[in-house]
């Protein structure tokens, strides 16, 4: 084959949360740089946080993202409340795991159905799909059915799925009665049988992108997204309140956001790594009618990433709904937090994966300072070696098809550009 | 019936209204195929034109040269333009650092040269004209649709 010589460059990319754009350079069949480069400007949420009440510090740190807002008011609150000795009841665990659920379910249906699925059915939009074709329109209904649901549950549970308003340190502030609790399961359970059309269209996709990387995640009992260790398929592991230690803090001149590297290397981080460590972990439902799709992971190939949000969705949904059917909750009482001087970290599955909160609080419980690791991230240096390996191997395609598919590849990541350009802290290396 | 051409835009912010716009398509998906030419919306497609809007949505402030140029080539292709949520209305959270006391200005001062943001976050209505807002972080769900619906009338879409 002739030396092949491309220039491509990508300003906008589209179906993603946020501002990214890219460019690329070949010279005689070689990758000679590739830059991706976020392109949100900084918003600096963590110096604006210092000095601020803890108690106002998780809806203020929600406003970082507007997609994922709710798992970063649950990953400070986790971190606050470690920084104050606070443990939180059995009830509030019960809570927190809904609040995640709810917002797993919408998040990863509003990425599934409304990005990526154009791509698997070789259409530009969700809006091109034919009302008129009763497949498709069976899809789109469960599309919103589905995404309605997990936005219910959010409400549910949270109060908003965009800037939750119920939890908060210590517990919540409103519980679901035992009406909405079983009209909430009824919806649940309605939609449920959807979820094996999805799964099935991600699992027959042909795109293939594999190639070696370490995948990392927080591993938990209950595949609940809040506590456990922090795990790799490297055999790692690593404690929570550890887990910055290991990160190398890089910057990427071209990008509003650095990005990080664990013990020199690149690694995933998200659903396809939480697949890959800790299916075993999974609701014996989802165990039980997902089986044949579960045993395609562990996988190295990037697009099974969107199977694995689909299984999570199924697994949502089957644990919020056990949750539901077992728990009257009540309104505890809840003593105001005692202020004291502390440090506390915390860690969640986020959507995109592993996020990371350590918040250092003063004596009269002000914030003195916060940093915030957040999974696109950490997923940086993956998705440019990604596109890397990619397009040298798939050199005779079109430079049309090949920018078409290096926007799908972005996409399987779900990258998050709002989240990624959060902050002030960075370490020059 | 002839449809309402419509761009959706954002800025700098956390995009909380967008999703709160495609949450709003749970229940409005199929009403507003029918009556919205979704011309500029790279949220939900590649393919976007930039020109001919009836009404341009605008999320997010203004930080950067780049983005005061950007806001205004859309202004120029639309007839209305809609502030939408906190950020573009007022500043919102993303307006922040306006506030920064002497310290917190020098601790970000050589990253707003290295990444070459404006001194001052602006709201929307300080870069261009805006015709209506939609306040809220995120935006107010009802106060939206009602503002939809104004659009939807002046330019007849409703009564097609």
């Amino acid at each position: 084959m002739h030396n092949i010589d491309i220039d491509l460059s990508l300003d906008g990319l589209s179906k993603i949360e946020g501002h990214g754009a890219l460019d690329l350079k070949v010279r005689d069949s070689k990758v000679e740089y590739i830059k991706f480069m976020i392109t949100e400007p900084r918003r600096f949420y963590t110096t604006a946080v210092e000095g601020k009440s803890c108690l106002a510090a998780p809806a203020h740190m929600s406003r970082i993202c507007g997609t994922c807002s709710i798992a970063h008011t649950m990953c400070c609150i986790e971190a606050i409340e470690k920084a104050l000795d606070i443990v939180p009841s059995k009830e509030a665990m019960l809570l927190k795991k809904l609040t995640m659920y709810g917002m797993m379910i919408r998040d990863h249906a509003l990425h599934l159905y409304m990005f990526s699925l154009p791509d698997v059915l070789n259409k530009d939009s969700i809006l091109d799909l034919d009302e008129s074709d009763q497949k498709e329109n069976e899809l789109l209904h469960q599309a919103f059915e589905i995404k309605a649901a997990g936005n219910n549950l959010s409400k549910l549970v949270a109060g908003r799925a965009v800037h939750a308003t119920h939890p908060t340190i210590g517990g919540f502030l409103k519980v679901p009665s035992a009406e909405e609790s079983k009209a909430m399961v009824a919806e649940l359970k309605k939609v449920r049988p959807y979820i094996f059309t999805l799964l099935d269209i991600f699992a027959r996709w042909e795109m293939r992108l594999e190639r070696e990387t370490t995948f990392m995640a927080l591993v938990t009992d209950d595949f609940s997204f809040l506590d456990g260790t922090i795990q790799n398929s490297k055999g790692h592991r690593i404690e929570e309140k550890s887990y910055a230690d290991h990160l190398e803090n890089v910057v990427i001149p071209y990008s509003n956001s650095t990005g990080y590297k664990f013990e020199e290397g690149n690694y995933f981080v998200g659903a396809l790594s939480r697949l890959n460590l800790n299916k075993a972990s999974l609701h014996n439902g989802t165990k039980r009618d997902a089986g044949k799709y579960l045993a395609m992971f562990p996988s190295k190939n990037i697009f099974h990433n969107d199977l694995a949000q689909a299984i999570e969705i199924l697994h949502s949904i089957d644990h919020s709904i056990e949750i539901l059917e077992n728990t009257v909750f009540s309104l505890e009482k809840r003593q105001p937090p005692k202020m004291k001087p502390g440090r506390g970290v915390g860690v969640i599955e986020a959507p995109r994966g592993t996020l990371y909160y350590l918040v250092q609080i003063g004596e009269k419980g002000e914030i003195v300072n916060a940093e915030v690791i957040v999974p696109t991230q950490q997923n940086q240096i993956n998705i440019e070696n990604d596109i890397k390996a990619y397009v040298e191997q798939n050199l005779h395609l079109s430079k049309e098809m090949l920018t078409h598919r290096i926007e799908m590849i972005i996409r399987a990541y779900d990258p998050c550009m709002s989240c990624a350009t959060h902050f002030l802290n960075i370490n020059w290396i | 019936m002839s449809k309402l051409k419509i761009g959706w835009f954002s800025f700098s912010c956390c995009e909380d209204s967008t999703i709160v716009f495609t949450e709003l398509m749970n229940t409005h998906f199929f009403e507003w195929k029918k009556k919205i030419d979704f011309r500029h919306t790279k949220i939900l497609k590649s393919n976007n034109v930039l020109e001919g809007l009836d009404v341009a949505f605008i999320e997010g402030a203004i930080a950067t040269e780049k983005d005061e140029g950007e806001v205004k080539r859309i202004r120029a292709a639309a007839r209305f333009v809609v502030a939408i949520g906190s950020c573009a209305v007022n500043g919102g959270p993303s307006a922040q650092r306006n506030k920064f006391d002497k310290s917190k200005q020098e601790k970000i001062s050589s990253q707003i040269m290295q990444f070459g943001l404006n001194d001052r976050v602006k709201c929307l209505s300080e870069v261009i004209g805006v015709d209506s807002e939609v306040d809220g972080c995120p935006m107010s769900e009802d106060a939206f649709l009602t503002v939809l619906d104004k659009y939807f009338t002046i330019f007849g879409v409703n009564n097609a």
